[in-house]
């Protein structure tokens, strides 16, 4: 009688040494000698980096009080942060009208969440909503003066109220326009083509800080006196047209990158230029422009800190004008670490939507 | 060089096309309220307090201005102003008076169509050392290195001072002030140069302020003072003796505390004629006739806005040297008031 086995043997689990936390560790990080030197190397650095960031700004540090003399053991004193966040906020807004402020945030997540989301389907009303309904609420409610609200000038907006101002505007200008001047540039009509390459080359041949400077010191004395545009506009339409310049080449990028036969074939099926564009070259064109969009954008995000330059208090500045305070001097680690972190949270969600964005848009075309 | 001359230019143009604007008064006395340029953050000279207010020794100027124009001293609204913009910010009628510790000097005075209205602080550069090197004058610092701010006139003054004095130094540059005194407080210098007030500043900033100490030495002139446009002479009258009246009114012992009773009381003419009890002082201005009285009540005199932000009780502890009155042994002087 033959010992025969009829059923099959149940499948025995991976040696733990190859599975789990251990055998991914196994295989990334310890599988040969050069490897476990690497990773024990980086541990080290990334452990005296951490280290000493944790116990500054958690475990030494402050978090409760009001005033400076609060702030007693050796770490960072968040307090600062604290008894000026408001101001860090919305800068010189009225306390009692910063509810506008937060409105107005509500709003706009509310039209971006319809814009970008996938959850919200027509896109048409979406857009109206975000682009044309948004922008004219938004200035009625922040300024003011009209609807039993109180006016509240440009010079008491701040902070990072100031600083999204300045980025949204800049982003919502720039984007279209940049389009627009990137299609100029390629376009056969020569007057046209002449306008959008000077346009586009003047701005891009100097610094950003030359265009606020201009805008702001030498504008203002070319105007006859007591003819003053507001200079947060005249910072904005600095801003708008820069980043615009910089949109057009990102966006001229990817036109050049679609084949000749695209337009061709639409031209073929009977679509005019605006059509062809329209449908078949503009949204694939503008896909793989997108790593190259966002890219602009978390610039242009960043570079709203110039207008510190032009006397105008956005997060950065408003934060530095707190350490200048003589009740909290001293205080400037703290803040650059706070305003570092609001600008890292910001750039981040930037990125990450681009991402997103990109995998949903991925049409097999990708090398 | 080019570039001064280059904003000359422009603000001559401007001037000329906008010559004689007279009514400086009138504008603002419409529009309800001061536009006053302030910097951007200076301890003790102008900064936001946690609740948002400017707050400091040149704020005290604009709201000693609105005390005497409107007999409040909240009608102003400031604009913050950086160093390279607040000319243009005066220029272009953005801004009714800078009051944003501004160096005096000729050309700013004369080329740039300003008018300097007096000075409300003798500043000038001076040198911070630690305790334990052992220095008691600014002489015996051959050979030091010295961290100071790019781009500033203080490299050009601590050039001159040392090479006057056949002294050698090494300096050390950075970009920021809290990037030097971090230098400052890792031994990269021995000294620590910039404006007095500044050094003052830095110095309530680091672990043991008693471990360090300013040299006696000034080396350089900073008279920082409010200025307003050319061309409209009644508008800066109103702004000289508003600031002569803070420094007036401190060298009587007229405090925010005593003003009252001294109006009602006092038999001293001098004083009877600056709280506008006797003469017409303020008229003259074609302001209220108790323009004085107005700002020592609402604002204080030179000496308790001094010490309120800048003397010694607050954390940047400055004496007040230079800026003492003129029969105290300093040099701040007002003109008599009759």
């Amino acid at each position: 009688m033959a010992i025969v086995k009829t059923e099959r043997h149940p499948d025995m689990p991976p040696p733990v040494s190859q599975t789990g936390v251990i055998g991914w560790m196994r295989e990334n990080l310890f599988s040969t000698p050069l490897n476990i030197v690497l990773t024990v190397v980086s541990i080290y650095i990334a452990y005296s980096a951490l280290s000493g960031l944790i116990s500054y700004a958690f475990i030494n540090a402050n978090f409760a009080g009001e005033t400076r003399d609060d702030c007693t053991g050796t770490g960072a004193c968040w307090v600062f942060i604290k008894a000026r966040f408001g101001q860090n906020m919305y800068g010189f807004y009225p306390v009692e009208d910063r509810w506008r402020v937060d409105v107005g945030y509500i709003l706009g997540a509310i039209g971006l969440f319809m814009v970008l989301s996938d959850w919200f389907k027509n896109k048409k009303w979406a857009a109206i909503y975000m682009f044309a309904i948004y922008p004219i609420v938004c200035y009625f409610l922040f300024y003011g003066g009209t609807f039993g609200l109180t006016q509240v000038e440009t010079s008491e907006w701040g902070g990072l109220f100031l600083t999204l101002v300045l980025a949204s505007v800049s982003i919502f200008v720039a984007l279209p326009l940049g389009i627009v001047l990137a299609l100029g540039r390629r376009s056969e009509m020569p007057v046209v083509r002449l306008l959008c390459v000077g346009f586009i080359e003047l701005i891009r041949g100097v610094p950003l800080i030359t265009v606020l400077f201009m805008a702001s010191v030498m504008l203002p004395l070319f105007l006859p006196e007591g003819v003053n545009f507001d200079k947060l506009v005249r910072a904005l339409v600095g801003m708008s047209l820069f980043s615009a310049a910089y949109m057009a080449e990102v966006v001229r990028g990817g036109l050049q990158a679609i084949p000749k036969g695209q337009m061709e074939a639409a031209n073929s099926l009977g679509l005019g230029y605006w059509k062809a564009m329209g449908l078949i070259i503009l949204p694939q064109a503008l896909k793989i422009s997108i790593p190259s969009i966002v890219n602009t954008f978390i610039g242009l995000f960043k570079d709203t800190t110039l207008v510190l330059i032009i006397g105008l208090l956005d997060l950065l500045s408003v934060v530095k004008a707190g350490t200048t305070d003589k009740e909290w001097l001293g205080m400037a680690t703290e803040g650059y670490v706070f305003v570092a972190a609001v600008f890292w949270v910001f750039c981040f969600g930037m990125s990450r939507y681009s991402i997103w964005l990109e995998n949903k848009l991925h049409t097999g075309h990708k090398r | 060089m080019k570039k001064a001359s280059f904003i000359a230019i422009a603000a001559t143009a401007t001037v000329m096309a906008t010559s004689a604007t007279a009514g400086t008064l009138d504008d603002v006395k419409a529009k309800g309220f001061i536009q006053c340029g302030v910097t951007t953050g200076l301890a003790g000279f102008a900064a936001p307090d946690n609740d948002g207010k400017w707050q400091g020794f040149d704020v005290d100027f604009c709201r000693s201005m609105s005390a005497a124009i409107f007999g409040d001293p909240d009608k102003v609204k400031y604009t913050p102003t950086t160093a390279k913009e607040r000319f243009t910010a005066l220029q272009s009628g953005e801004i009714d008076v800078l009051a944003r510790n501004t160096t005096w000097t000729l050309s700013r005075d004369v080329n740039l169509g300003f008018e300097f209205v007096g000075v409300n602080y003798y500043d000038g550069q001076g040198f911070m050392v630690r305790k334990s090197l052992g220095v008691k004058s600014a002489l015996e610092l051959d050979g030091a290195r010295v961290c100071l701010q790019s781009g500033t006139t203080t490299e050009l003054n601590l050039a001159d001072y040392f090479t006057a004095n056949g002294m050698k130094y090494d300096s050390v540059l950075f970009d920021t002030a809290d990037e030097v005194r971090e230098a400052y407080m890792q031994d990269t210098c021995d000294v620590y140069t910039t404006d007095q007030s500044g050094l003052y500043a830095q110095r309530s900033v680091i672990a043991n302020p008693e471990e360090h100490i300013v040299l006696p030495e000034i080396i350089s002139k900073e008279p920082l003072g409010p200025l307003v446009r050319h061309g409209d002479n009644q508008w800066g009258d109103i702004a000289r003796w508003t600031l002569n009246a803070m420094i007036a009114t401190e060298e009587h012992n007229i405090t925010s505390a005593n003003a009252a009773d001294l109006l009602a009381n006092t038999k001293n003419p001098g004083i009877q004629r600056i709280l506008g009890k006797s003469g017409d002082l303020g008229e003259q201005l074609g302001l209220d006739k108790a323009f004085a009285y107005n700002i020592v009540t609402m604002v204080g005199n030179y000496g308790e806005s001094f010490s309120k932000h800048l003397g010694e009780g607050t954390p940047l502890n400055i004496a007040r040297g230079l800026n003492a009155q003129w029969n105290k042994g300093g040099i701040l002087y007002s003109p008599p008031m009759r």
